[in-house]
């Protein structure tokens, strides 16, 4: 098992090198343009979104709908280190996550308290008044938003989700992961079983947040300009469906969907109004006809198993 | 240490920590300042209660609806949209006053609700909380946005319906509007309260929320139960959507997003499930709005409500009637 455990781990860290340079050589053989390149870096970014928001709904089972207020505090903490403060980019993505962090902490303690459909309008709640809070601090630029230079690159884009989803999956099959997924389960049974429930799930929110804090900062450096408006309950929800879509439980599903979704809605950039149409009745009839989501709590690797197991037998 | 110094512009680090500091003391103390005579105060509490009441209303459904079959309508704020639009074309496309235009927007809102139940939520009874609020957030985003796609974005301009006059009261100014608002409110209430009360379907109602299994024992179609309940609430919401167009003057596909939220606060700060909790619990939330917004910090306004959401949701989850029931393993 343990064998298994550490030939899946760098065979993972040999397929994202090969991924990482393919992408690198065609971008400067000039096969893909700029254009090209951005849509991946937005996809490494919705990635590590769709990865962070996974370990809190996935596998703690705690319903957040707030995700982007935490991805709103990595914005605008990195973009102020960085413009502000002029210090350099990757220490800007670090405090961005350790602010944003902090915050999924002082959130997550009071609101973690409360179960289903409580806590998911508390994490709205907090997430609208994180936002308000930006609109109005007019050192960020209030509703007018803040410019910010473009710093985000595939290179910095790609490592950041490399160290995402090597966290996210160490920290899910450790024992930590482990009694989170067991809160998931039956909160009251892990409790029984001496599981310290609320220690874990404001340790998996915090880690969450975290991440999100992340990807806020390369959201931040990657568009030029950051507004509260883009922060708002569509942006959580849009994180949402890459969970929900992919399979709640299932980090591959997850990868899977922020892909899928991320291309779709690059296509249809122009008709705002239809992709978010789609994007809903996806949601509506998923909810209806196959409510654990695409993959449910298996992962895409599991799919090749089974298969060897059968050619075996 | 010396290199730190020379990478951390210090003097701008300061000058915006003094200038927050600077404001934040500015307007703690304009706080304290800007004295609000007797009159003020009425007049801010009349306007905040005829808001309220147009929360009231909407969080008369959400907590119908929750306490019914324990979901979290979100798509309700959209039926308010759709009674304040409809309402609109009453008014202005068929040139009908203001009470035949809300009868009609109760009536379609009506109408929608129980589409809404019957083609998305009656599936979903038996599956999982976390199901159904996603398809409720989805049912709610689809019916936004295909608003949106096959009438445009724009706002409206609602007509003067009511004669807007100002009566001085005692010194306080307050609009005919808000009394005619205020009023019609109160009867709505008044004869939500005699159908739960004292009619056979409000009787199914109750019982249907205190033990579905049961009711349904005892003979009750809970189907219908659960759709005249949608009904009913929807038909409320729809109300308040025409006295939101008349109260604001401006109604767009996205204006329910808001209040409907806001409405669900009050649902919760009154006692989710609990009819008169959702009428104080809308009646507190417009006066507390009105009153931030009055003090010069309307930019706050709709934290405030979150503000309070939290605080109830910490404090006491069950709502200001609500009593404490112990969860069962």
């Amino acid at each position: 098992m343990n064998t298994k455990k550490i030939k899946g781990f760098w065979l993972f860290v040999i397929l994202s090198i090969i991924v990482y340079f393919a992408v690198q050589m065609a971008a400067n053989t000039g096969m893909i343009n700029n254009y090209h390149v951005n849509t991946l870096v937005y996809i490494c970014i919705n990635i590590i979104l769709a990865v962070s928001l996974h370990l809190v709904i996935g596998i703690t089972g705690q319903f957040s709908i707030g995700h982007a207020g935490f991805l709103a505090v990595g914005a605008y903490i990195s973009a102020i280190v960085t413009m502000k403060l002029s210090l350099p980019f990757p220490i800007a993505l670090i405090i961005g996550g350790i602010v944003a962090a902090l915050t999924g902490l002082i959130v997550g303690i009071p609101s973690l308290r409360l179960r289903g459909d409580y806590l998911a309008i508390a994490t709205l709640g907090f997430a609208e008044i994180i936002r308000i809070i930006f609109l109005n601090i007019d050192a960020v630029g209030g509703a007018a938003g803040m410019q910010v230079t473009k710093m985000t690159t595939w290179t910095s884009a790609f490592i950041c989700l490399f160290i995402t989803v090597l966290v996210i999956v160490n920290f899910t099959n450790s024992r930590h992961g482990r009694a989170c997924i067991s809160i998931r389960e039956n909160e009251i049974a892990a409790d029984a079983m001496g599981i310290n429930t609320t220690y874990y799930k404001v340790a998996a929110f915090a880690i969450g947040s975290f991440f999100a804090g992340i990807a806020g900062g390369l959201y931040a450096h990657n568009f030029y300009i950051i507004q509260p408006v883009q922060f708002g309950f569509l942006k959580s929800f849009d994180i949402l469906i890459f969970v929900v879509l992919g399979g709640l439980g299932s980090l591959s599903g997850a990868v899977i969907s922020a892909i899928l979704l991320t291309i779709i809605s690059t296509f249809l950039q122009s008709y705002p109004e239809t992709r978010m149409i789609i994007y809903s009745a996806v949601l509506i009839l998923v909810m209806l006809y196959r409510p654990q989501g695409l993959l449910g709590t298996k992962e895409i690797t599991d799919l090749f198993k089974r298969k060897s197991v059968k050619g075996g037998s | 240490m010396k290199l730190a110094c020379q990478l951390l512009p210090y003097e701008e680090i300061f000058s915006i920590a003094f200038s927050l500091a600077v404001t934040l003391y500015l307007k703690l103390f304009g706080l304290f300042e800007e004295e609000w005579g007797f009159m003020d105060w009425i007049q801010q509490l009349v306007n905040g209660i005829s808001l309220g009441s147009i929360y009231a209303l909407i969080a008369l459904g959400y907590t119908m609806v929750y306490g019914i079959i324990k979901l979290i309508n979100f798509a309700h704020g959209e039926v308010f949209m759709i009674g304040a639009f409809v309402g609109f074309y009453a008014i202005a496309g068929w040139g009908l006053g203001f009470f035949p235009a809300l009868i009609i927007a109760m009536a379609v809102c009506a109408g929608m609700g129980m589409l809404i139940e019957r083609v998305a939520y009656r599936r979903l009874r038996g599956s999982t909380r976390i199901a159904a609020l996603i398809t409720a957030i989805g049912i709610s985003l689809f019916i936004q946005y295909l608003f949106i796609y096959f009438r445009g974005a724009q706002p409206e301009a609602y007509p003067e319906v009511i004669s807007n006059q100002t009566y001085n009261i005692l010194g306080a100014q307050i609009s005919s509007q808000s009394l005619m608002i205020l009023g019609t409110s109160i009867v709505l209430m008044i004869v939500l309260q005699f159908i739960v009360h004292k009619t056979k379907i409000g009787k199914a109602m109750r019982a249907v929320s205190h033990d579905m299994d049961a009711a349904r024992l005892m003979g009750i179609n809970v189907n219908t139960t659960i759709s005249a309940t949608f009904a009913i609430g929807s038909s409320l919401a729809g109300a308040a959507g025409v006295f939101f167009g008349v109260y604001y003057t401006k109604i767009e596909p996205l204006m329910g997003v808001i209040p409907g939220l806001k409405a669900f606060v009050a649902a919760v700060l009154g006692g989710i499930g609990i009819i008169p909790g959702a009428m104080v619990g809308g009646l507190v939330l417009g006066v507390v709005e009105t009153v931030v917004s009055g003090l010069g910090y309307s930019l706050w306004r709709d934290a405030a409500a979150f503000v309070i959401l939290i605080l109830i949701l910490l404090f006491k989850p069950s709502g200001i009637f609500g009593k404490n029931a112990r969860e069962k393993v």
